[in-house]
């Protein structure tokens, strides 16, 4: 399975893959900023988020919201997300709006700052503390994706904070802090544009040096983040109790993993996938089918490419099950997978699974683009994209076993467990017992 | 700093926007529909972009068709297939699915019950055989029955602490009458889903997965010929005939306006849901109703989203939809806001709701959902799950074979009169239901303050609490 793909770099230090595709007269526009919750400074988490609220707020000829009105009423879908090593902002278009989606995107990135005003950061503040409290403080287990990087990577690290921010630093975040991180961040020569699907590619070239081109690049480096180097292994089991508004347990159990992109982290996904994708995937097999202790068990990774990764499972308890026999069922999982390997019917499975979703997925111009500015901006090389089912199936049984006995050990734990609070229905007396454990 | 000068037509330094050149045309993709010798109906749309098909039997056994008193059985049938067949167990089925790299599923709607896979082109074969097997030959084993209906269970009891779920469900509830199917939750609440046996499972399997009344679709990178032939080859020794049932009756719970309000201790945030009963899919205002909801409330730019998100920072969105179902699914606005505020978002819902009744929309606003609405067509089927979902409605609401090529044109016919016409005809001011999951002790005197009618309180298992 591959795609065309092209790609240069215009004179200000901007980025560009392109890849024809005529099948569908849509086209994908997708711009990825090398900026994520790693670059927020000390008292601002919380930020690179709120600041993607507002690069929907209009920018020098866009007025507020105008740029979702533009596209949806050019028939086109949008959006924008950030993570914690960067910040995407994409849409796809009928073809003969190209140049709409290349303007507006230039025109955030040349010209944010005179749109910004005290009253469209408020708002957006507001709307980003009821986003916290949708996602997060009133879902059941929603501060799981904030309390496990802080449980996982050390305080001084990038990724240790929370993501979507705390109240606190979300009220303390200004106009200057907002022009600050625009001219630190948002320039051409800290981003990747890609393009997917039915255009021209000369034409294509000349719009994007018409809009793009003229934007300066940053007046000074991209200020470096602190060393992410961390050791392959947490060095003993982290563990984390949570008495919380919900009915029945539910376990993250996460391991430090290899980057992103390196070859160590095919062998862990491959892993993942043998342990929670699909419904024969071990976890499922044997806590939801075999010992019923389970509802729910799945394995992803957060796929970071600086520092270190994650290799997370994620099981629910059913109703009559504890926490510890939730947590000692997993484990046993895991401890069998380490002792005994895996098997070569195991890593076909999960290979060929994998290879299914990432051809499946290919089927989207959105997403085509979205992997292209990803090997472009991670790796300097968006023609990654069509070497990855390569690299899956050079994943043998060894690698994967050399991985488990690597990295699934007692020293390489990080144990997350939620448990019901006292006084919810299910299990009243264990949150108790288990807050008594925790360190 | 280099200055590009490639501007079209000497451009002015101000940057003007673009004007678009003439679209270009789309057409949905071909289709062809073979019925075989049994009744099955067959859907073959050739989609060569990728190696890629995506092939779901789809069968007339939704939620809506259970037997009385046996709510839940059409998804635990559906549910079920994946456990096991005649020839092998479930661990063993879903394995081969799985190191054929096949993604496999099963589950069933309001209106109809589904089993199917995405799988690369040079597995279809094995695939598709494997689909027939468990869709031919279930064997819904006891203990794995045991097991799927005890999973169901866990799901209900966790919605309990899930205000969203909780707030969908409870809306269900407050709106329908008691004895509508629709009043009840799609897979079945815990009364009745815990009285399911096996034998429900069979009875039903046995009774509405019939090929006559059913439809085997195919999206993807296969031909019309090697479609039909492979559907004969798996299908076509299976019999019978699947009995249509009614739609759900669509009374309501009550005709006036009232406010429910289900308790949820110390929730930082309301979930909201304000709406009635809706209209079935096969409406002659289809399209006019849904551009009216695009304005009022179905898109990021509607007014409900732009003006409790954008200009009132009550919510990180808020938004109007219709269900659309073989009866009449619910209209409802859905939205969590900050508990201070909870009583003037629905406020300001109820104003929109009235402002789109009282004048008409303005052309800027007509002009966007029809663009949007017809425009963004090529975008929502370029992949073969998104086709197969549509074929599967074309097929489920017995939609004219021409529908997705003139129902471009028919949203572009909608017109501003049409909009207001829809808007005061289908929408209910006196008929509201506002439901309000949250922390009652803050929220209670300020909705009650409101005077939207009778303000009735629940626990959260939906059991009215009186005398407070």
């Amino acid at each position: 399975m591959r795609i065309p793909i092209e790609s240069y770099r215009l004179s200000n230090g901007l980025v560009v893959t392109l890849s024809e595709d005529h099948r569908a007269p849509i086209v994908a526009v997708n711009l990825w900023y090398r900026v994520g919750s790693a670059n927020e400074r000390l008292g601002r988490t919380g930020f690179a988020h709120l600041f993607e609220h507002m690069l929907f707020q209009g920018s020098e000829h866009v007025q507020a919201n105008e740029h979702f009105e533009l596209i949806q009423r050019a028939g086109g879908t949008l959006n924008g997300s950030t993570w914690l090593d960067r910040t995407n902002y994409y849409e796809t278009v009928p073809s003969n709006e190209l140049a709409l989606a290349l303007w507006l995107e230039a025109d955030r990135m040349g010209a944010l700052l005179p749109a910004m005003t005290q009253q469209k950061l408020d708002t957006q503040r507001d709307v980003v503390k009821n986003e916290r409290r949708w996602s997060m403080d009133n879902q059941p287990y929603g501060t799981w994706s904030e309390r496990l990087p802080a449980l996982t990577y050390p305080p001084t690290h990038p990724f240790h904070h929370s993501l979507i921010g705390s109240m606190e630093d979300l009220s303390a975040a200004s106009l200057e802090d907002i022009a600050q991180f625009f001219s630190t961040f948002y320039r051409p020569d800290n981003a990747v544009l890609s393009i997917a699907g039915d255009f021209e590619p000369a034409q294509a070239r000349a719009l994007v040096e018409q809009h793009f081109g003229a934007i300066p690049r940053g007046a000074s480096p991209v200020p470096p983040l602190a060393d992410m180097t961390l050791p392959p292994r947490f060095g003993a089991t982290h563990r984390e109790v949570v008495p919380d508004t919900v009915m029945v347990p539910r376990l993250f159990l996460a391991f430090r993993a290899p980057v992103f992109g390196s070859d160590e982290y095919y062998a862990g996904s491959v892993l993942g996938a043998i342990l929670g994708l699909g419904k024969s995937s071990r976890l499922q097999r044997v806590l939801v089918r075999q010992s019923e202790i389970a509802s729910e068990a799945t394995a992803f990774t957060f796929d970071l490419s600086q520092g270190a990764d994650l290799l997370v499972i994620d099981a629910t308890a059913r109703p009559e099950v504890s926490s510890d026999a939730l947590e000692a069922g997993v484990t046993q999982v895991v401890d069998a997978v380490r002792r005994d390997g895996v098997t070569g019917a195991e890593v076909e499975r999960a290979i060929a699974l994998i290879e299914t979703a990432f051809v499946t997925s290919l089927q989207s111009a959105g997403e085509r683009a979205d992997k292209l500015s990803m090997f472009a901006a991670m790796f300097d090389d968006p023609r990654l994209l069509n070497e990855q089912t390569d690299r899956y199936r050079a994943v043998t049984v060894e690698r994967v076993n050399a991985f488990a006995r690597e990295r699934l050990g007692t020293d390489n734990r990080a144990v997350l467990l939620y448990v019901p609070k006292h006084g919810e229905e299910g299990e009243p007396d264990e949150a108790e017992a288990a807050s008594g454990a925790a360190r | 700093m280099k200055h590009a000068s490639i501007a079209l037509g000497g451009a002015p330094a101000a940057r003007p926007r673009p004007v678009a050149a003439a679209p270009k045309p789309y057409r949905f993709p071909r289709f062809e529909i073979v019925t075989l010798d049994n009744g099955l109906r067959v859907i073959v749309a050739p989609v060569r972009t990728l190696p890629v098909v995506t092939a779901p039997l789809l069968v007339d056994a939704g939620a809506s068709t259970e037997p009385a008193g046996r709510d839940g059985v059409a998804n635990l049938t559906a549910r079920g297939l994946l456990e096991g067949t005649l020839q092998r167990d479930g661990n063993a089925l879903t394995e081969q699915f799985e190191r054929l790299g096949a993604s496999v599923f099963s589950g069933a709607d309001w209106d109809t019950a589904n089993a199917g896979v995405t799988v690369l082109r040079e597995h279809v074969e094995p695939a598709i055989a494997l689909l027939g097997e468990l869709a031919l030959a279930p064997s819904f084993p006891e203990r794995d029955i045991a097991r799927l209906r005890a999973e169901r269970l866990a799901d209900l009891l966790q919605m309990r602490t899930e205000p969203r779920g909780l707030a969908d469900e409870m809306f269900a509830r407050f709106v329908y009458d008691p004895f509508s199917r629709y009043a009840r939750p799609e897979e079945g609440g815990s009364d009745t889903v815990a009285t399911l046996t096996r034998d429900d499972v069979r009875r039903f399997y046995t009774e509405r997965y019939r090929p006559r009344g059913s439809t085997f679709v195919l999206v993807g990178d296969v031909s019309v010929d090697e479609g039909v032939s492979i559907a004969t080859r798996t299908f076509g020794g299976w019999d019978g005939v699947v009995s249509p049932t009614a739609p759900p009756a669509d009374a309501p719970a009550r005709r006036t306006r009232a406010a429910h309000l289900v308790r949820k201790a110390d929730a930082p945030q309301s979930e909201l849901r304000v709406g009635h009963i809706g209209l079935p899919r096969r409406h002659p205002d289809y399209f006019r109703v849904m551009v009216m909801n695009a304005v009022l409330g179905g898109l990021f730019s509607s007014r409900i989203n732009l003006n409790l998100r954008e200009a009132h920072a009550y919510t990180y969105g808020a938004f109007s939809g219709f269900a659309w179902r073989r009866g009449a699914g619910p209209f409802v606005v859905s939205t969590a806001v900050e508990n201070d505020v909870t009583a003037d978002a629905a406020r300001e819902i109820l104003l929109e709701i009235d402002r789109i009744r009282a004048a008409p929309i303005s052309a800027d606003e007509l002009s966007l959902a029809t663009s949007y609405l017809g425009g963004v067509f090529p975008i929502k089927y370029e992949t073969t799950d998104a086709i197969a979902l549509a074929l599967a409605a074309l097929a489920a609401y017995e939609l004219p074979i021409d529908y997705f090529d003139t129902s471009r044109d028919a949203v572009r016919a909608v017109s501003t009169a049409d909009v207001l016409d829809a808007a005061q005809r289908y929408l209910h001011p006196d008929a509201l239901q506002v439901v309000v999951v949250g922390d009652a002790s803050q929220i209670r005197a300020p909705l009650a303050a409101m005077a939207l009618g009778p303000m009735l309180e629940y626990g959260a298992d939906g059991v009215e609490i009186s005398g407070d």
